[in-house]
């Protein structure tokens, strides 16, 4: 078996069973799709059977309904509420703790509790890329945050190529799916046919290598193989959404004081859903308490959203204080000065931000519409460049 | 697995400082002085900033207004909790410090020219080590004007300092936008005293620190004086939760202030603070 991402394997459910136990019996929490709460959510999963076998979902902006599925799929869905940041860029985390000695130094530990080992089933490839791009924000740069880089080091990731996009889905114009990119373990992809539900398995990693060897598997034929590429293909056909084909880098730089910020910001409550729901969105506040000895002492850190008004407290008053102005900077930032900060775009298409807006404000509407508004100013009257 | 970035620099929990010092400059804003409990975090260069933890109230990005091999002098204004509690702390208190974090002053790119280092009230605290460091190498550097503004008389910080920096050829010009009976000397925004001071704009490098809109109408006074707008430099402020690049917060369009500030050229600047609410 070669490393890479030549086909190699073909599972059945029972080899996706045995990866799940297996995984499990290696010490691993495993994390994957699972229906609770009338969502598909990311959850700890015991066995082959909490995925969502036979369930897929029906999406629109501010709209997600499950629906059953005749086929019995367990990943004929597009993404949920949560995403893989939930178990690697943590809501809630301690950094640090810091005691009071009896002479009045301070003391201060580190978080040194072992980071969970986790095995993710079933990440989507827009959210592996949504990994990678938080693995660029908190584990590289000049400092590097070694509580997100443990856990990460140490995840299993079993990736699950797109065959069922949602209608908010838009990972074509985003570069990231519905085909799977680097940075798996394992990498599925699921096939429902005349012949059975089995899923083509192709190996990422020496570790991915290793656990393969181990199930019940065998090699890949020609059909299987051949369905799987057609039903990724057929997906990218398929999207929901699109982004404007421009460089949106520019367009955000250019459309600073567009008009459509206005309207947009008539719809958004700023309630900052589209930040927790994004796979990427990193940024965090920190919280000081100690205990009623006031000689221990804790430093939390915590999600935090730039649609907050304290977001940008100054002792000035907040930098950003109207809602046009923090819509304006999530936009920006996520599609643009990224970019500039990090190396990257930091949206890769999922939807979630559509889907999970209780106003249904839809990030690629906004996108069309600050080019068609530069495109009218700049007299030419056309959207397309 | 991961690709993470290799030689990255853990992001520490503060090392334990000692306040070795406290002078009360005005009467909210004090300078406190920190050793090292153990060993001494990596040297800081004049501009940049530590992140300062109060125990238990939390910590605030903090310019070093002194470097002196381990010790770190900070200059702070009591506004919040946190920089309340810093401000007074006395002798023998502990504190957390991370750093250093951030850019500092360019003062390579000012070699040969005249100077104009410009503060608008605590704005002067990262200015100071500037100043010391250019009047340590007399050499390097043409004329060096050091242009001071303060709210009052009794918002001037380190007064004392400024006879010192005169006597070595320093031309240290002092306005106040409300003056008390016994003030003397001028009165008004600081841009009023670059009519006085000497340089040549052809061959001048530019630092200013002060309130945003001070910064703005002073490098824009500098630009049209004939200062082009990469020669100046800027230190700016933004909320700031970790030094590190990591919280999101110091983000100003594409720049992360923690990280690619907090001094800034004004070329860079200046289209990014012409946005409102950006």
């Amino acid at each position: 078996m070669t490393v890479g991402t030549a086909v190699s394997t073909v599972l059945d459910r029972d080899g996706l069973d045995a990866l799940i136990t297996l995984l499990a019996e290696d010490g691993r929490t495993v994390i994957g799709p699972t229906v609770r709460d009338q969502a598909i959510v990311l959850a700890e999963i015991g066995s082959g059977a909490d995925l969502p076998y036979g369930w897929g979902v029906e999406l629109e902006a501010g709209h997600y309904r499950l629906r059953s599925r005749a086929d019995g799929a367990a990943f004929a869905h597009s993404a949920g509420p949560q995403s893989w940041k939930t178990y690697l860029h943590p809501q809630r985390e301690r950094q640090w703790t810091a005691d009071l000695t009896a002479d009045g130094d301070m003391e201060v530990r580190e978080e040194t509790s072992p980071p969970p080992s986790y095995a993710f089933i079933g990440v989507r490839p827009c959210d592996l890329r949504a990994i990678a791009i938080q693995d660029r924000v908190l584990g590289g740069g000049p400092h590097a945050d070694t509580r997100y880089a443990a856990r990460r080091r140490q995840a299993f990731v079993v990736a699950v190529e797109c065959t069922e996009p949602g209608a908010t889905c838009f990972c074509v114009s985003m570069g990231t799916g519905p085909a799977v990119g680097p940075g798996y373990d394992l990498a599925l992809t699921e096939v429902v046919d005349g012949r059975g539900h089995r899923f083509l398995a192709r190996v990422g990693s020496p570790e991915g290598e290793a656990v393969l060897a181990r199930l019940p598997h065998v090699p890949a034929d020609e059909e299987t193989a051949g369905t799987a590429r057609r039903l990724v293909e057929e997906a990218a056909a398929r999207m929901g959404r699109t982004m404007p084909e421009v460089d949106l880098r520019e367009l955000m730089r250019e459309t600073l004081d567009a008009e459509r910020w206005n309207d947009v910001t008539a719809r958004c409550l700023t309630c900052g859903n589209c930040t927790m729901a994004c796979p990427t969105c990193f940024c965090t506040t920190v919280e000081d308490v100690t205990d009623l000895t006031g000689e221990h002492a804790e430093r939390w850190r915590r999600w935090e959203s730039c649609f907050d008004v304290d977001f940008t407290h100054l002792s000035s008053g907040p930098v950003r204080a109207s809602p046009l102005s923090r819509y304006r900077q999530w936009l920006t930032h996520k599609v643009g000065t990224w970019h500039d900060q990090f190396d990257s775009t930091g949206c890769v298409g999922c939807g979630r931000c559509i889907v999970w807006c209780p106003v249904g404000i839809d990030i690629t509407e906004e996108a069309h519409a600050l080019d068609a508004e530069r495109a009218a100013a700049s007299g030419d009257g056309e959207v397309e460049r | 697995m991961t690709v993470l970035a290799p030689g990255a620099a853990p992001a520490l929990p503060p090392s334990p400082y000692r306040v070795v010092g406290r002078r009360l400059e005005t009467s909210d804003t004090a300078t406190i002085e920190l050793e090292p409990v153990r060993s001494g975090l990596a040297p800081f260069s004049p501009g940049q900033f530590a992140m300062v933890y109060g125990f238990g109230v939390g910590d605030i990005p903090l310019s070093v207004s002194r470097i002196e091999g381990d010790r770190l002098t900070h200059t702070i204004r009591s506004v919040g909790a946190v920089s309340s509690r810093l401000a007074s702390l006395e002798g023998g208190a502990s504190v957390g410090v991370r750093g250093p974090f951030g850019t500092g002053w360019d003062l390579t790119a000012a070699m040969g020219r005249d100077l104009l280092i410009v503060a608008g009230g605590l704005g002067l605290a990262p200015l100071r080590p500037l100043i010391t460091a250019a009047l340590t190498a007399p050499e390097r550097y043409g004329r060096v004007n050091v242009l001071i503004g303060a709210r009052s008389p009794g918002d001037l910080l380190y007064a004392d300092e400024a006879e010192r920096w005169r006597a070595a050829d320093a031309r240290v010009l002092v306005t106040v936008d409300r003056p008390d009976d016994t003030w003397r000397g001028d009165v008004g925004v600081v841009t009023g005293l670059l009519n006085r001071a000497e340089f040549d704009p052809g061959a001048t490098a530019a630092f200013l620190c002060g309130p945003e809109v001070m910064m703005r109408a002073t490098a824009r006074d500098l630009a049209r004086r004939g200062i082009a707008a990469d020669r100046t430099q800027v230190s700016l402020e933004r909320t700031m939760h970790c030094g590190t690049g990591h919280c999101g917060h110091c983000q100003l369009g594409p720049l992360l202030l923690c990280r690619d500030g907090p001094v800034v050229r004004w070329d860079h600047a200046e289209p990014l603070l012409a946005v409102r609410e950006l």
